[in-house]
Formats: structure tokens, sequence, C-alpha cells
């Protein structure tokens, strides 16, 4: 069980708020209403996604008072102290991906040879759906996102959006390994950017690796371990999602959740 | 150091990124806004404007109490996420409390759009679309006593009264004539969805779909207010056009002389 514990935790939250959200609507809980776009809290405080508010901002228009300051508020919690949590804590598409990485696993499903793409990708698709927005006069990710059409999907019983959701899924799983998640979302390249200098990051000890690479397995975002088994010091890049599989999956207690406040690169 | 020619390459690579990327995603967000026209929920701001404000969270679906709105989805031709109504199925009862334009986070509903000038935002100020009627398929038209969509409306006898007219085919019953009043339909589509027709006569378009326009240059003579655009128009006119002489020449006696 321990080696599940932050995944249990993980899967959780993750319902839970869908469960809020879909209950807001079903039967009009006033927990949390709206969705991943924008919320509001007990019908008092609203949330809103920073990335979605500035495609709105890009595409020309000044956003209301309270959409502003709810994303603004998401924004200095992921920046200041989750890093790239969204991703692997709430965002649901995160079910999605990891059932689709697991099963690659379970089948030894390998495409890593045949299909290479630059995990930077990302950042080009959040550069590019920026310019889209400027040029096309409203958000561009919002309107063909995968994450908005599963959320919705579920929150508002729409049944469209499943199609493109199994497109993800695919290609997760058939076509490039963590390809989605670790490749192509701007909003996880834009939370990679946001979070780079978090507080919460996960801290490495090299003294008790002893290289067996049982996180690399299980880690989505690969690249961020280069340190593991090197020095010790914390995972400092942005894409890591602080999902914490590599510290349930170690067994010497070389990973561990921790608190960093320096700036260094 | 890079080489020039990886550099090139590079450059060539983002090009191609940007352009064909670019272009496949507009032509998505096109495909993803091809309805021809769409309904938006009361206090709504103009579709352009309203697409870019919306940040299609849902809140006005979840609190419209009579699942009149309804998110798009993909496939439906309109942005995806964002909040429309179909009138022939279920129109927009007006809530006076406008639950929906209240619970918008972004602005893309906004109660100002539902208050004339510095009065408390009403409902029935919405201008959701406007009612047209089709002659040809209206029963009162033919001649048949009808008034469904008159009874219904929710401004009756002032969005929709009742015109009277000789049925001149009998020669001996009155036509009871459905008319629109443009400045007070508030587009909830009530009036669509009562219409007995196997499709509707009168139905709710947008209000640019449903709108003409006369043109500047048109006065109302009759109109002692619209007859002051013309000073305002002779001091906008550039000096060199002799504009005095273009406003008097259809009053001017010669013409009618000659």
């Amino acid at each position: 069980m321990k080696k599940y514990k932050f995944l249990i935790l993980r899967r959780i939250i993750q319902l839970s708020f869908l469960l809020l959200f879909a209950g807001g609507n079903y039967f009009g809980w006033e927990i949390l209403r709206g969705n991943y776009s924008s919320a509001i809290i007990a019908d008092s405080l609203h949330l809103s996604d920073p990335y979605a508010v500035l495609q709105i901002l890009v595409s020309g228009f000044i956003a209301s008072s309270s959409v502003l300051l709810g994303a603004l508020l998401i924004f200095l919690i992921y920046a200041l102290i989750g890093g790239r949590m969204f991703c692997s804590w709430i965002c649901p598409m995160n079910i999605i991906t990891d059932i689709a990485f697991r099963l690659r696993r379970i089948f030894k499903i390998e495409t890593e040879a045949k299909v290479s793409v630059s995990r930077n990708l990302r950042y080009y698709v959040l550069a590019l759906s920026l310019i889209v927005s400027a040029v096309f006069g409203m958000a561009a990710f919002e309107i063909i996102s995968p994450i908005s059409m599963l959320h919705r999907a579920i929150v508002f019983g729409s049944g469209a959006g499943w199609a493109i959701v199994a497109v993800v899924f695919f290609v997760d799983l058939f076509v490039l390994k963590a390809g989605w998640c670790g490749h192509i979302c701007p909003l996880g390249g834009f939370y990679a950017l946001v979070g780079k200098q978090a507080v919460i990051k996960v801290k490495h000890d090299k003294e008790k690796c002893t290289h067996c690479m049982d996180c690399f397995d299980v880690c989505v975002e690969e690249p961020v371990l280069d340190i593991v088994g090197k020095k010790s010091d914390f995972i400092r890049s942005g894409a890591c999602t602080n999902c914490g599989r590599c510290i349930e999956v170690c067994h010497d207690n070389a990973m561990k959740y921790s608190l960093k406040f320096d700036l260094k690169k | 150091m890079v080489s020039r020619r990886k550099v090139i390459q590079r450059v060539l690579e983002g090009a191609v990124f940007v352009g064909g990327g670019g272009l496949i995603w507009g032509k998505s967000i096109k495909a993803n806004t091809k309805a021809d026209y769409v309904l938006r929920p009361p206090g709504a701001l103009k579709e352009k404007d309203f697409l870019k404000a919306c940040i299609k969270c849902g809140q006005c679906v979840e609190v419209c109490p009579y699942d009149t709105l309804k998110l798009a989805e993909p496939g439906d031709g309109i942005a995806n996420g964002t909040p429309f109504f179909e009138p022939r199925t279920i129109p927009c009862y007006l809530c006076t409390d406008m639950p929906c334009t209240d619970s918008c986070p972004s602005g893309a509903l906004d109660l100002k759009n539902l208050s004339k000038e510095e009065e408390k935002p009403d409902i029935m100020n919405s201008k959701m679309g406007l009612a047209v009627i089709h002659k040809e398929s209206c029963l009162a038209y033919w001649g048949i006593r009808c008034e469904a969509c008159y009874r219904a409306c929710p401004l009756i006898d002032k969005a929709i009264t009742l015109d009277y007219e000789v049925n001149k085919r009998t020669g001996m019953h009155a036509k009871l004539l459905p008319v629109v009043h443009s400045d007070v339909c508030t587009g909830c589509g009530v009036c669509e969805q009562a219409c007995v027709a196997e499709k509707a006569a009168i139905f709710v378009l947008p209000l640019d779909k449903a709108t003409g326009k006369v043109g500047d240059h048109y006065i109302k003579g009759w109109e002692k207010e619209d007859e002051k655009r013309i000073n305002e128009e002779v001091e906008k006119a550039d000096d060199d056009k002799d504009v005095k002489s273009a406003i008097d020449y259809l009053n001017d006696d010669d013409l009618i002389e000659d």
C-alpha cells in the first residue's frame, strides 16, 4: 500500500473535484461550481485558470476583476507553492493519461525508438496558442482543449467530447509515451514555466540511491530525474509535476517531498 | 557556436510550425464556430466580444432553472463550451432575478447590458434576439384565428400586438395579425415555442441577422430630434463641399417651376 499512497491520494483529490463540480451542476451543491476554467467556491471566492485568462487577455478582452483576481490567486498558488501540481493532483486528464502510461508498461508497448518528439513542443504550442488567440480573437486552446472537453463531458454530461479524449488516450498508448501530458499540452507547459521556482519540490538523496531505476520507470517526465544517482539536490525542473510516484516506488527512501527556498537554476 | 546552416534550419522549422500549426488551429476554430447564428443568454456581449470573453465555465448553464441554456459541444458548430439556447425546444422564461447573467464571472454576460442608463438591471431589457414572423406560414395571416404567440408573449400587447384587418377573401371576417415590435422584443423565444405551425412561423434571430439599417444619409424630416442631425452633418462636412445647396435644392422652387 505504501507504494501507492500518493497515487491513491491524488486520485481521491482529482475525483473529489470532479464530484463536487458535477454535484454543483446536477444537484445544485454550492461548494464548488463551474469547472476547471473558472469556478466559484461556496458562492463567494472566484478561481480561474490563469492560462485561459491569459488567452482571453491576448484575444483582446479585459476580463472582469473577479476572473482576473481568481486567476491571479491560482497563479500565485502554483508559482509560489505547488509548482506543476495542477497536472498530477487536480487535472482529470491525468487519470486518463496515467492509465495509458500504466498500460504501456504492462503490455510492454515501446515506441520510443520510432517516435521521438521534443518535450519542448508544449512550449511552442503554448506560444502558438497565444498567437492564434490574438489573430482569431478568441481563446484558442480553450476551444480545442481535450482537458476542457473531458471535464465538460463529466460535469455537464455532454457526450461529444469523449471522442477527442479517446484520441489523447490512444496516442499516449500507441504512439507517444506520455504524449499529451509530457509533450503537447500547453497548459502543462504553462505551469512548468510558472512553477519553476515553487517551494514544494521533490528532493533526491544520492547517498541512499542504489541506482535501481525504479523512479525512471514510473516518471512521466523522465528528463527531470537527470540528477538521480549523481548528486543530492532538488528535482529543479519546472516540468516535474510533483506527483510523488518516484517517492513512493523508491525502496531506498532516496526521494522525498521537501521545501526549496533558494532560487538556483 | 551554432552553425549558420543549423540556424536557418531552425528558423524554417519554426516558420513551418507556426504557419502550418496556426493554419490547422485556425481551421478548427472556424469549423467550431461555423453555425449560421446562435442565440446567447440575456445580457450577452456582442457575439464577437462574447467569444473573446466567455471563459466556458458553464455556471450560467448550471443556474438556469429551466434548463434553457446548453453548453455547445464539438459538432454543434458553436464555439465549444459556450452557452446558447434553442427557443423551439426550451425558450428563455426571463427570470426576473437573472441568475445566468448574474452568475457569469468573466463579463461575457453583463448585467450592465440589461439596464437602461442608470436604472437597475431588468430582464425585460434583454436583447437576445428578435422574433420574426414568416407571414406565409402564419395561420393568423391566412385568416385563421390563432394568437398563440401573442398570448404566450411575456410582454403581451407590448412586444407582440394584434393588428385587425378585413379578411378580403371572405369579405366578412377579421384577421387578427400578430406584429412584433423590435424595440420591446427580448428575443426570449416563448412565441417561437408556442407557435402551432409544424415549423415555427415566428422565430427568434440574433439582432444583427433580423435587423436592417437605413444609413445616416436618410433623415426623418418629420421628427424634430432626427432633423437636428442635419446641422451635425453640416458641421462635420468638409469645407470644400457645398452642403447648403445640396440640402436646399430639393426645396428650391426652381425645380418645381421648371
